[in-house]
């Protein structure tokens, strides 16, 4: 904070509020100080989950706003773990909407003002009253514009509804469901039920991330007609152990191959045939896939299990840092990032100004659900369909809007864990 | 007053010693001892003075597996290093004459060492696969028809790296006692009429012990200690106390992990009292 660089020559925008800046910081601390801190000093501290901390965004942030950010890549229960006790490690949480409702109430995020996110009426309607369209039914879980809000600054408590402090705001989205080798099961696969299915005896994972896994969980057993759940996203204790119980003798049985962690983990089980039909995340199939093996991320006819990431600022973050922050969201929510990742199979919050950046054929094969007209390319540049083909699932309206619930806490969470402990250990 | 410099003396000697061991080992044990009592909530932990995280543990059937699961591992892999690790210190220390030659055949045991430990591990996952190297390999040769699907992601697997990663240990303070028996020892058992096997039995093997119990203290806590086997060559499918430690962790309940770890140590301390019943390792060093 206390470096001091050279003047620049003329006057942008930047300048002029870098210049305002100063201003503050000279009149809050004790030392006189004659020159603005350059921009390119600040530094902001982002960490989160390796899907949306890409060096790529970082490289151009420095380019667009002359800043620094560091990015750290976690798994999500470090990442909760992180946002929860260790609130001076970081300037920005890159985090789910689920670990929100858990990190929120310890008070080491701040909310942000929407008056000054200049996009804020183009973010999609899921982040701000929950529907899609006006006519769309709220899915199950903690939906994400159910901890979107807060009544006031420095309230512990979520707002029913929008309000003008935002606690997260809406980065990347996606609608998860089963991947599956087609050429190894050579079928039509069609329900979450299939996964505790004899046929993939030993084929078969799940993922080892319990708020997550007791979803997939779930929508598997409620697809059995096993058990009618009241919430998925919030479970009684009996439910809890009903679905346990299914897991934990299909487990026993030898269903499973083995369970996964992290995504690395899972694009080796579905590379090496270990497993042919898992839970898995969208980018993990693009992985597989453009090994040269083919993965269906496979739209099932129960719907999708949904979740959601965004950024929140750390409470610590004020003056020129706070600044820069609402300068970065401002960017992340222009179109460049959105573009990115939508070309990576997942949604940004504004698709309309990612729109700008991607070229036709690219926004009607990711986004509108059309036959691609020409090669789609990853954005680090691999081969990920034909001309010809459609992507899994279609449409954004048609994933989105097929949503059947959402990554989530329950009020059982700590009773949900030991069970899923001796899950686990069973 | 000499006498009592001499004592002042002694004290200052042992002081660096005892001021590292208190901060850096004395000191943490007690604060893990500490929150074990503690109480924590989704996100947070309080202090407090409850025996609700053990309670819990203990009033758990899991928790008894999962002990029961690790000392299975400690114990299966100990045998299995014990019978390697002593038949290779065995050959090093009695059937290879040069002095050169042992030194550089016990340089070779050390090679594996020069790369990570998660790496060796690892590196079996696509060796034991369902389409991995033995599988293919086994297949080829006509031994079996279907790939075999307890080679990864079992008991065998876990057994399989433990045994690989921890043997030297054994071979290794073994080696060094085996080296210190005097060779008159042996000539006399054999001036005495004693077979190979009767010299083995009654004359190396309990010369060997303190080498013996110093490997084995080594195999026994690194096992139950471990965690990331586990976790890597079962699949997450098996669990060991290691496991139920870093789930606690990650899931952000520090008190619990604390509980689990303190029963742990407790185990692991019982286990070696026990060990060092049978061997007097200071008296033998």
């Amino acid at each position: 904070m206390a470096i001091l660089a050279k003047p620049k020559v003329g006057y942008s925008r930047r300048s002029l509020l870098k210049a305002g800046g100063a201003a503050i910081a000279a009149s809050t601390l004790p030392a006189p100080m004659l020159w603005a801190q350059d921009t390119k000093d600040i530094v902001l501290r982002q960490f989160g989950t390796g899907v949306s901390n890409l060096n790529d965004v970082a490289n151009k942030v420095k380019e667009d706003l002359g800043f620094t950010l560091e990015m750290t890549a976690l798994d999500s229960d470090s990442v909760t773990q992180r946002a929860a006790t260790q609130p001076d490690s970081f300037d920005i949480a890159d985090i789910e909407y689920w670990i929100c409702k858990k990190v929120w109430p310890t008070g080491n995020l701040q909310a942000m003002d929407v008056s000054r996110i200049a996009n804020y009426d183009k973010i999609v309607g899921i982040f701000k009253d929950g529907k899609l369209t006006p006519d769309s039914e709220i899915a199950q879980g903690t939906a994400p514009h159910t901890v979107g809000f807060i009544p006031e600054p420095g309230a512990t408590t979520f707002a029913d509804e929008q309000t003008n402090w935002m606690t997260l705001i809406p980065t990347i989205y996606n609608a998860d469901t089963l991947g599956i080798r087609p050429d190894l099961i050579g079928r039509p696969i069609e329900s979450w039920a299939e996964l505790l299915n004899p046929e993939f005896q030993g084929k078969a994972s799940i993922l080892d991330i319990s708020s997550i896994g007791i979803m997939d969980m779930a929508m598997v057993c409620e697809a059995m007609g096993e058990i009618q759940y009241g919430d998925k996203g919030n479970m009684t204790r009996e439910e809890i152990d009903a679905t346990m119980a299914i897991f934990t003798e299909a487990k026993q049985n030898g269903q499973f191959r083995a369970f996964w962690k992290t995504f690395d983990e899972s694009v080796n089980l579905m590379a090496s045939g270990e497993v042919v039909i898992q839970s898995m995340w969208s980018p993990a199939i693009t992985a597989v896939k453009s090994r040269g093996i083919p993965c269906v991320y496979q739209p099932l006819k129960e719907g999708y299990r949904s979740w959601g990431g965004g950024i929140g600022l750390s409470q610590s973050l004020s003056g020129m840092e706070l600044d820069a922050a609402y300068e970065y969201i401002n960017w992340y929510l222009s179109g460049w990032v959105g573009g990115y990742v939508m070309r990576q199979g997942y949604y940004s919050a504004v698709p309309e100004t990612s729109k700008e950046f991607m070229s036709e054929n690219e926004w009607g094969y990711w986004f509108e659900g059309k036959e691609a007209t020409d090669v789609i390319t990853s954005p680090t540049g691999d081969e990920l369909a034909q001309a010809g083909e459609v992507r899994d699932g279609g449409s954004f309206e048609e994933r989105m809007g097929s949503v059947a619930c959402w990554n989530a806490v329950m009020d059982e969470n700590q009773y949900m864990v030991r069970k899923w402990n001796e899950f686990i250990a069973a | 007053m000499r006498l009592k410099n001499r004592h002042v003396l002694g004290w200052l000697e042992a002081s660096p010693l005892a001021l590292v061991l208190l901060l850096f080992l004395v000191a943490p044990i007690v604060m893990i001892v500490i929150v074990s009592f503690w109480g924590a909530t989704e996100f947070s932990i309080y202090p407090a003075f409850q025996f609700d995280n053990y309670e819990f543990l203990f009033g758990s059937p899991v928790t008894y597996r999962v002990f029961l699961a690790t000392l299975k591992y400690a114990f299966i892999t100990w045998a299995l290093t014990l019978a390697i690790g002593f038949t290779v210190a065995y050959f090093l220390a009695f059937h290879v004459r040069s002095l050169t030659m042992q030194i550089a055949l016990f340089l070779v045991c050390t090679i594996p060492f020069w790369t990570s430990n998660i790496i060796r591990m690892i590196s079996w996952i696509p060796f034991l696969g369902r389409n991995g190297i033995a599988n293919q390999t086994l297949i080829s040769w006509g031994v079996i028809d279907e790939p075999l699907e307890w080679l990864l992601y079992s008991d065998f697997a876990v057994i399989l790296a433990f045994v690989h990663l921890y043997t030297l240990f054994m071979v290794v303070p073994i080696f060094n006692t085996m080296m210190r028996i005097d060779k008159s020892l042996l000539e006399a058992a054999r001036d005495n009429g004693a077979s190979g096997l009767q010299t083995l039995v009654h004359v190396i093997l309990p010369l060997t012990k303190p080498g013996i119990m110093i490997g084995t203290i080594f195999v026994v806590t690194l096992v139950m200690g471990d965690f990331i086997t586990v976790r890597f060559m079962s699949g997450s499918q098996r669990a060991n106390v290691g496991r139920l430690i870093s789930n606690d962790i990650g899931l952000l309940q520090y008190p619990s992990a604390a509980a689990t770890a303190v029963v742990l140590l407790c185990t692991v301390l019982i286990v070696i009292a026990i060990l060092l019943r049978f061997v007097n390792i200071r008296k033998e060093l």
